[in-house]
């Protein structure tokens, strides 16, 4: 780790300085990511609002800058219901959960080359079972709050994100088998130098947009926010929840976002390489290439909100099981047999 | 060959590609939004807002307590009491509109054969007590000196069609 040096030359032992290194790492990643969503939120919610010619948030601070802040002092001061028929123990429970699960993610994400925290060589593996744990704090959420909405809401989610996984799992293979490791930095390390080795520059080109609209689904996001789906299940599985309670649901679902927007850069766009591998563009730190490039996707993800109606829910499973599926399940073989013909699988 | 064209549009996703080019155009068109506190929109001159009590520009009240308002008045939410003057005219010494109760249907305006009780243009007269919007006589003729610019305007613009 990168204080772990200096800490030791300054007399503190190898084990302190190790401690105190991940420590403060840790400390700098989650609260540089909290600040960032905040921006994003409102960015999210201003983006919706520019497609539909209104303004959005734009009285606390200019141009409404601190309006998560002040959405955020308005959520943790606010009476946290429990309702009567309720688990406590789990109904309490389900958001922790839920937030940390979104936040333990984060450990193998490399920001730029060697910024890692847990540099672990199957990165990619860790990162599919956080998000595939992901769905037990919607559905704990959901079961008990012990109220109709809220069951159908988990149980929706629970089955989209389970479907969404098997495709998602499948185009995982695919990049894997390009890059030749699990290890993140090992992946974007095989699309250096630049944009002609990015991964969206290959024959993964079409798992790319598959890769993004699973992505979608996999968050909850609209067009497949189904477990939400405010016009017919109020708010789905967080229809009971209120206050820091809802925050922490709400914080997780867009850290669950952010990571996606991340690994699409990374595992497609090649993370924090510059697009041109030519002077000025190269002089620019990595963790700057891959903030434009999570922003961008960010952008795409607030976008897609705005233009795209919500599916319903049988057109969602047979776009899951019956369209993704089948050509993920191509795409590896095809990559495979690509692969081997060149003589890079051996 | 209708198949393939539906095929290829839905394989290149072509309805999210248009979707997305219409978005991003209202993206930048300008905001339809009004900023409200700050950027108001057009108001008829018929709006029926707050009460006046208006008065002749010699400075006498209009008010000749008719009681014609109290009369018509669907919610019954005006009282008027009335006496002689020390100069023999009739005059209201009480007039009271409950705002809470009154539904701005505009018919005291309508009964008024002096013009005295008049709607004006004002809205924001949103209060934290209830009792605030228990207006007397004083309230409705201090309403009547400081939106009498407004008003006038208003009736004169509306007079052809009366």
């Amino acid at each position: 780790m990168f204080l772990t040096g200096p800490l030791q030359s300054l007399g503190v032992p190898y084990a302190g300085a190790w401690l105190i290194s991940y420590i403060v790492s840790i400390l700098v990643l989650s609260i540089a990511l909290l600040v960032m969503l905040a921006f994003l939120l409102l960015a999210d919610r201003k983006i919706w609002a520019a497609v539909q010619i209104r303004r959005g948030p734009n009285v606390v601070g200019a141009f409404g800058l601190l309006q998560s802040f002040a959405d955020f002092i308005k959520f943790v001061l606010k009476e946290a219901v429990i309702p009567a028929g309720a688990n406590k123990g789990v109904f309490l429970l389900a958001p922790l959960i839920a937030f940390t699960l979104a936040l333990a993610a984060w450990a193998v994400i490399p920001v730029a080359y060697g910024w890692v925290i847990a540099d672990i060589n199957v990165g990619i593996l860790y990162l599919f079972a956080i998000s595939s744990l992901g769905v037990y704090g919607v559905i704990m959420g959901g079961w008990a709050s012990n109220s109709k909405y809220a069951f159908l809401g988990s149980l929706r989610s629970a089955a989209q994100m389970v479907s969404y996984e098997v495709s998602i799992g499948f185009i995982l293979i695919t990049v894997l088998l390009f890059a030749g490791s699990l290890r993140i930095t090992d992946i974007v390390q095989a699309q250096a130098p630049d944009i002609r080795h990015w991964f969206i520059a290959s024959p993964l080109f079409p798992m790319f947009f598959l890769f993004f609209i699973s992505a979608l689904a996999e968050t909850n996001r609209p067009p497949f926010d189904l477990p939400e789906a405010e016009s017919e299940l109020v708010a789905g599985f967080a229809v009971e929840y209120s206050s820091t309670p809802y925050l922490l649901f709400m914080v997780a679902e867009y850290l669950n976002i952010v990571l996606m927007c991340t690994m699409t850069s990374s595992l497609f766009f090649g993370g924090w390489l510059p697009p041109v591998d030519v002077w000025p563009l190269n002089a620019v730190p990595g963790v700057i290439w891959l903030l434009l490039k999570v922003w961008f996707f960010f952008f795409i993800f607030a976008m897609v909100k705005a233009i795209v109606p919500r599916y319903r829910y049988d057109q969602l499973m047979r776009l899951g099981w019956k369209v993704f599926l089948p050509i993920s399940l191509l795409w590896v073989v095809l990559s495979a047999g690509y692969l081997f013909a060149i003589g890079r699988l051996s | 060959m209708a198949w393939l064209d539906r095929s290829a549009r839905s394989i290149f996703l072509w309805d999210i590609v248009v979707g997305f080019v219409v978005g991003l155009k209202y993206f930048f068109a300008p905001k339809k939004t009004l900023n409200f506190p700050f950027e108001r929109g057009p108001l008829s001159p018929r709006f029926r807002g707050e009460h006046v009590l208006r008065r002749y520009p010699s400075g006498e009240e209009r008010c000749i307590a008719c009681k014609l308002c109290e009369a018509i008045c669907p919610a019954q939410c005006i009282i008027i009491e009335a006496e002689p003057r020390e100069d023999g005219s009739r005059r209201a010494t009480r007039y009271d509109i409950d705002m809470t109760k009154c539904i701005y249907c505009g018919l005291c305006q309508e009964a008024c054969p002096v013009d005295a009780i008049v709607e004006g243009p004002n809205m924001d007269f949103s209060t934290e007590t209830r009792e605030e919007l228990f207006y007397d006589k004083t309230r409705l003729l201090a309403n009547g000196d400081r939106w009498e610019v407004e008003i006038a305007k208003n009736l004169e613009l509306d007079a052809p069609y009366r």
